[in-house]
């Protein structure tokens, strides 16, 4: 009887860290980092495998400029002893996509549709996480 | 027009445990519910070769369902798209009787969600970039709709009173609704804020219920007890799942929904006797008019204004009191169906629409994410 070796090939393109593990690691170096379309110069956040729609796999990473402008906003109300209220907002980064995120750096009352705003790499129960704050003057162009 | 207007009934429907059912199970309230729609269908259990369920609490409805009813259906589907899944669903049994895969279709929910929680129940899916910020979830996500909408149209957190105090006007008409004492909108404006800009009077009510709902071919309706309910459309569509993946926070995917199903029935909104739109939220209802055709965007505040969508009002609009005043076990899809049913068939009682030959039914899923839209007619809009 010919015993046959047997090679398990395994998937080149899954070999190594996924988009969304990537993504951590930029942001663990202090680095926020999203995705863009060599070709069409698109950029996209959350990280993908692939341009959402178009489907194309030509996404290269670059650092965000970290601009951004409130999208919209609304004061989560807590009590206190629950942390208190936050604001949390949709934010337009410069390159396009919008986030998430919560606005810190000012009371929550301050926060409007419009207002300019910059990210900032914080950290939250020990994970990298990103903010965004007020633009101080000059900072905004 | 396609070749699904006109081919299939709602022959029963039922509800079970509205309100508070202390002591019961999602499933046994289901169940309660699909005694009565089978009963209310004038068939049983045995007849039923079709089943949709979805449910919050349960990752394999249809197979938990079917096993505790204790039948083997041909056909099934589980899709879940939050409060809007029931909605389209509809369209899925539509089809599948339609194709001969089955011959009596069930659609089926039941939570208790206001007796085991008392609270909307959490999402136990993280959603990247979003859970990590704690949002109020759901209603945060629907705030920021809502603050987007004031931003671009100039709609007023009294625009939002108007709909929640029609709301509470057409649940006063309707004994089985939760919250049944007047409302004004001061009262509105001065609840607290849980996710500016929306107070507490701009949120659904967490109660618990049933629902069920039994579809034929309309060759078969004709010979069920109760006058046929017939799908004239049926269309659904999602955008997004997170907020902040929303194109346009105030445009909905309801204007995909609701283009497809005013296709099939060959009828536009001007055609559409009463409307029942999932009110989760204040801000849903104009955004749904808005995206429904009702009037243009924008114009929704406007439209609600005044007691326009409130018992005797231009348009019939949430007639059990909806998700706001009547009930809300989480996914309140399935109730919408069911109130338009009741209407088409006169059986509406107090809060009776006069003499409505069709109605517009629209569910809503996830976060603004999910839009399913039906529409339903009585045998003089099947036959206009």
């Amino acid at each position: 009887m010919v015993r046959t070796m047997v090679t398990l090939m395994q998937d080149p393109i899954t070999q190594g860290p996924g988009p969304e593990a990537r993504y951590r690691s930029f942001l663990a170096e202090g680095r926020f980092m999203i995705q863009r379309s060599v070709t069409t110069g698109d950029h996209v956040f959350y990280s993908r495998t692939m341009m959402p729609g178009s489907g194309g796999t030509d996404l290269e990473w670059v650092e965000a400029s970290g601009r951004a402008t409130v999208y919209s906003c609304s004061i989560v109300r807590r009590p206190d002893a629950e942390g208190g209220d936050d604001s949390i907002a949709i934010v337009e980064l410069a390159e396009g996509p919008r986030t998430m995120t919560r606005i810190v750096g000012c009371r929550p009352e301050e926060v409007v549709i419009g207002m300019e705003v910059r990210a900032r790499i914080d950290s939250q129960e020990g994970e990298p996480i990103v903010f965004f704050e007020p633009a101080r003057n000059g900072e905004t162009s | 027009m396609t070749g699904l207007r006109g081919k299939t009934a709602i022959v029963g429907v039922g509800l079970a445990g509205l309100g508070a059912a202390p002591g019961w199970s999602p499933i046994e309230i289901m169940a309660e519910s699909v005694r009565r729609a089978l009963d209310d269908a004038g068939l049983g259990l045995a007849d039923v070769d079709g089943l949709f369920v979805s449910s919050s609490t349960q990752a394999m409805p249809t197979i938990t369902a079917a096993e505790y009813l204790g039948i083997r259906p041909n056909y099934f589907g589980g899709t879940m798209v939050g409060g809007a899944s029931f909605e389209a669903h509809v369209l899925t049994a539509a089809m599948a009787l339609e194709a001969g895969l089955c011959n009596v279709a069930l659609i089926a929910y039941g939570s208790n969600q206001r007796s085991a929680a008392g609270k909307l129940v959490a999402t136990i899916e993280p959603q990247v970039n979003e859970t990590v910020y704690a949002p109020r979830q759901p209603i945060t996500a629907y705030a920021l709709a809502t603050a987007r909408h004031m931003h671009d149209y100039g709609t007023t957190r009294t625009h939002l009173a108007e709909v929640a105090v029609a709301a509470r006007a057409w649940a006063g008409l309707n004994p089985r609704a939760f919250k049944r004492d007047p409302l004004t909108v001061e009262e509105v404006l001065a609840a607290p804020m849980m996710s500016d800009p929306l107070s507490r009077l701009d949120c659904c009510l967490v109660t618990d219920g049933g629902g069920a709902v039994v579809m034929m071919r309309a060759d078969a309706a004709r010979d069920r007890p109760k006058n046929p309910v017939y799908l004239l459309g049926a269309g659904g569509a999602h955008w997004h799942r997170q907020i902040a993946m929303m194109p346009d926070l105030t445009v909905t995917a309801a204007t995909q929904s609701g283009a497809a199903a005013y296709a099939m029935a060959g009828l536009g909104p001007e055609q559409m006797h009463m409307v029942e739109l999932y009110d989760a939220f204040t801000i849903n209802t104009i955004l749904f008019l808005e995206d429904l055709g009702f009037c243009a965007k924008g114009e929704g505040g406007a439209f609600v204004s005044g007691g326009a969508i409130a018992p005797g009002g231009r348009l019939p609009v949430n007639t059990n009191g909806g998700g706001l005043s009547c009930v809300h076990p989480g996914m309140y899809g399935i109730f919408l169906i069911i109130e338009a049913v009741e209407q088409l068939r006169r059986e509406a009682g107090e809060r009776q629409v006069a003499d409505p030959q069709t109605a517009l039914v629209h569910g809503n899923g996830g976060t603004l994410s999910c839009q399913a839209t039906c529409i339903f007619g009585t045998e003089a809009a099947l036959t206009a």
